[in-house]
């Protein structure tokens, strides 16, 4: 299991200082200049390692959708950088809020893989019991909450997980993923505007990927960037480019340490990009450039980071081929494992509901078993 | 003991567990140094702070966002939707997020909020301070819905509310939030939910109904008594998970029901009701089951005590109801 380094808790950082966020135009004075942090060679490595993990699980579990084994998924692919060192700027106790493409970072803080393919099974090993579709887990253990396949919903869930800390005063952080898409939502709207008044711990990850399903950014919002709308809310906005590891750990942590120091939320906007389909059920070539996608292939986030540990010295060739398959056994047990349970009990139907079960669902309990026999 | 009104009920219920409980917080709109609209949560904010009596942004959605999240961190939020007309902004919220919380996390995650709304007519409200959506909510699975009809009710039913770990909708009737008065005690009681209130036993007909509508039904069975028929009157006070046996033993006593409520008919929650004593309780029944309701319009702004289901209507549905022969 990876966890994120308890020793980085006291917010210092390790190795060179470095700060490659995005520079603001002079049009958006609100846009916070990134102050300079970094990882270790060992936290880089820690990162990559987690990025990789959660690559080579999406390939798997596309290539399990496409031989008819699972029923849909949704990758990280091309976004690993955005979602795995966001993640790995929180401390254990602190809250994650994910969208379609962060289960990586419920990987990272603690869940294990087993558990985590059993709810793309929709079986008796996912901890959700099979309920929802794939690419839609819930684990208590690491504060990662269930969220619903409507966008943006889970953003003033977080704030409201902030606030009650914030009351509470507990030190905690809630993180919330969002696409770009959700900046559109009313929800966005309520949660950026209740975390700027009642100034509480969040700090919203936007991964601008560039595209909700079929619709470019351009067509979700004129703004010239999503961070600008920070501003409105009275927040900082941070751009970072998205799939440079060092510079999306230094905007989160940066925004985390505010948080968690009583300074209120921050808007991080990761600029990357969905190398692969919206999810198993899209096909991308009927809306978009494919040039455009072979341009952010040049760009891919962990081909980056290789180079990156490379030329720290810290890492291989011969290393990553040896890590590349050591994860690919490691997943493809998991693979086997979780294929191998059976589907949830027919009784847990009815369960959770209520936390007592009422009258109507005992007797349609009871319907359903009497059918089955 | 001390004669409260609704509001004074409802009131004294949130400050007493405020008291006992310190993870209970209330927010909304105006519900801070204002004290409510209605005045409901007067006298909160001064004796609890601005951290637990919150005045919010103007925006449902976010008042039943935030209070998700605060649920699920461990508090007990308490929001006000200032009037149920204006909940709609909040429906994915609840219906979405709240009522699937616990299934979609398999047990994991809770987030048991109580929502309190004033709703109904009579206060010349037009159409949008005036709607019944209850119906809308119990036809979510995993919300409970609950409306008192007298102070009495009003405050033991939300202590129950605030001490149970599922989502509510409290739905407040608001044409009888000053006129409902009633002996209430000063301390700690609950009513439990799921339970109905017989509130008059009869042998002749079974008039179920709740909230505002319960006064209304007593005007009319109160008559119909000194005429000679002998009304059974039922208060629902948990609409869901609603009081089953209650109101089957009472049908399968009288025979003959009418159902009561202020929404509109078509898919409101009489229809249900109807649906479950026919299933249940064909062989008794020596009638078809009535609905006295609103009407299949939205509702309107002058002409709404004829849009009510008031007492002469009412009256006149038991009466077809107990006359009628097959």
């Amino acid at each position: 299991m990876i966890s994120p380094a308890v020793s980085r808790a006291n917010g210092k950082h390790h190795g060179k200082a470095k700060g490659r966020a995005a520079r603001p135009k002079p049009k958006a004075p609100a846009l916070r200049a990134v102050k300079p942090g970094g990882l270790s060679n060992a936290q880089l490595l820690e990162v990559y390692r987690a990025m990789m993990r959660i690559r080579v699980l999406d390939d798997r579990m596309i290539t399990l959708q496409r031989q008819g084994r699972v029923g849909f998924y949704g990758a990280c692919t091309g976004q690993e950088a955005a979602t795995i060192a966001s993640g790995y700027a929180l401390r254990p106790g602190d809250w994650v809020f994910q969208a379609l493409r962060e289960q990586g970072v419920a990987l990272m803080r603690g869940l294990p893989l087993v558990p985590l393919i059993a709810q793309v099974f929709g079986n008796s090993g996912d901890l959700t019991k099979g309920r929802q579709m794939p690419s839609h887990p819930a684990s208590r253990a690491v504060n990662h909450v269930s969220w619903s396949s409507v966008i943006g919903t889970q953003l003033p869930h977080a704030v409201g997980v902030a606030w009650a800390a914030k009351l509470k005063g507990h030190d905690t952080v809630a993180m919330a993923f969002l696409g770009d898409g959700a900046t559109s939502s009313n929800d966005f709207h309520v949660a950026m505007n209740f975390a700027g008044v009642f100034k509480v711990p969040v700090v919203f990850v936007c991964q601008n990927n560039h595209w909700s399903i079929s619709v470019p950014t351009k067509n979700q919002t004129a703004s010239e960037s999503i961070a600008v709308k920070a501003t409105a809310y009275g927040m900082p906005g941070v751009k970072v480019d998205g799939n440079d590891v060092e510079a999306v750990y230094a905007a989160v942590s940066d925004a985390v340490s505010r948080a968690r120091a009583g300074q209120g939320a921050t808007l991080v906007e990761c600029e990357t990009y969905r190398m692969g389909a919206h999810s198993t059920s899209d096909d991308p070539t009927r809306y978009r450039d494919q040039n455009e996608v072979e341009e952010w292939k040049k760009r891919d986030p962990i081909q980056r980071a290789f180079k990156r540990l490379q030329s720290l010295g810290a890492w291989d060739a011969q290393r990553d081929e040896e890590l590349r398959a050591e994860l690919l056994e490691e997943v493809n047990a998991a693979i086997k494992a979780a294929e191998a349970l059976p589907a949830p009990a027919l009784d847990t139907l009815f369960d959770d509901v209520y936390e007592h079960e009422t009258w109507n669902l005992a007797e349609q309990r009871a319907e359903l078993k009497a059918a089955s026999r | 003991m001390p004669t409260l009104n609704l509001l004074q009920a409802v009131n004294d219920a949130l400050r007493l567990e405020m008291r006992r409980d310190s993870n209970v917080v209330v927010l909304g709109e105006d519900v801070g140094k204002f004290g409510g609209v209605f005045r409901a949560t007067a006298g909160l904010y001064e004796e609890f702070g601005p951290d637990r009596v919150i005045d919010t942004p103007l925006a449902e959605g976010g008042i039943i966002g935030t209070a998700i999240g605060m649920a699920l961190y461990g508090l007990k939020p308490v929001p006000e939707i200032q009037f149920s007309d204006f909940i709609y902004p909040a429906f994915d919220q609840i219906v979405s997020e709240l009522s699937k919380m616990r299934y979609r996390s398999g047990g994991q995650y809770t987030a048991p909020v109580v929502i309190r709304t004033p709703y109904g007519g009579g206060i010349k409200g037009g159409l949008y301070h005036s709607q019944s959506p209850e119906a809308l909510f119990i036809h979510q699975a995993g919300l409970k819905v609950v409306s008192p009809s007298n102070p009495y009710d009003a405050k033991g039913l939300l202590l129950s509310c605030l001490r149970q770990n599922d989502p509510v909708l409290f739905f407040e009737p608001k044409r009888v939030y000053r006129a409902a008065k009633g002996e209430v005690p000063e301390g700690d009681y609950e009513v439990p939910l799921g339970k109905c209130a017989v509130l008059r036993e009869g042998t002749d007909v079974t008039v179920i109904t709740y909230g505002a509508m319960v006064h209304e039904a007593s005007i009319a069975v109160d008559q119909l008594a000194e005429a000679g028929t002998s009304c059974e009157l039922i208060d629902l006070r948990t609409l869901w998970p609603l009081d089953i046996e209650g109101i089957t033993a009472s049908a399968h006593k009288t025979g003959r029901v009418v159902i009561v409520h202020e929404a509109p008919r078509t898919c409101g929650f009489g229809a249900e009701i109807s649906a479950l004593l026919q299933e249940r309780c064909f062989t008794s029944l020596c009638a078809p089951i009535r609905r006295v309701t609103g009407f299949d319009t939205p509702f309107p702004y002058t002409l709404d005590e004829e849009y009510l289901p008031l007492a002469p209507r009412i009256r006149r549905g038991i009466e077809e109801t107990v006359s009628y022969e097959a």
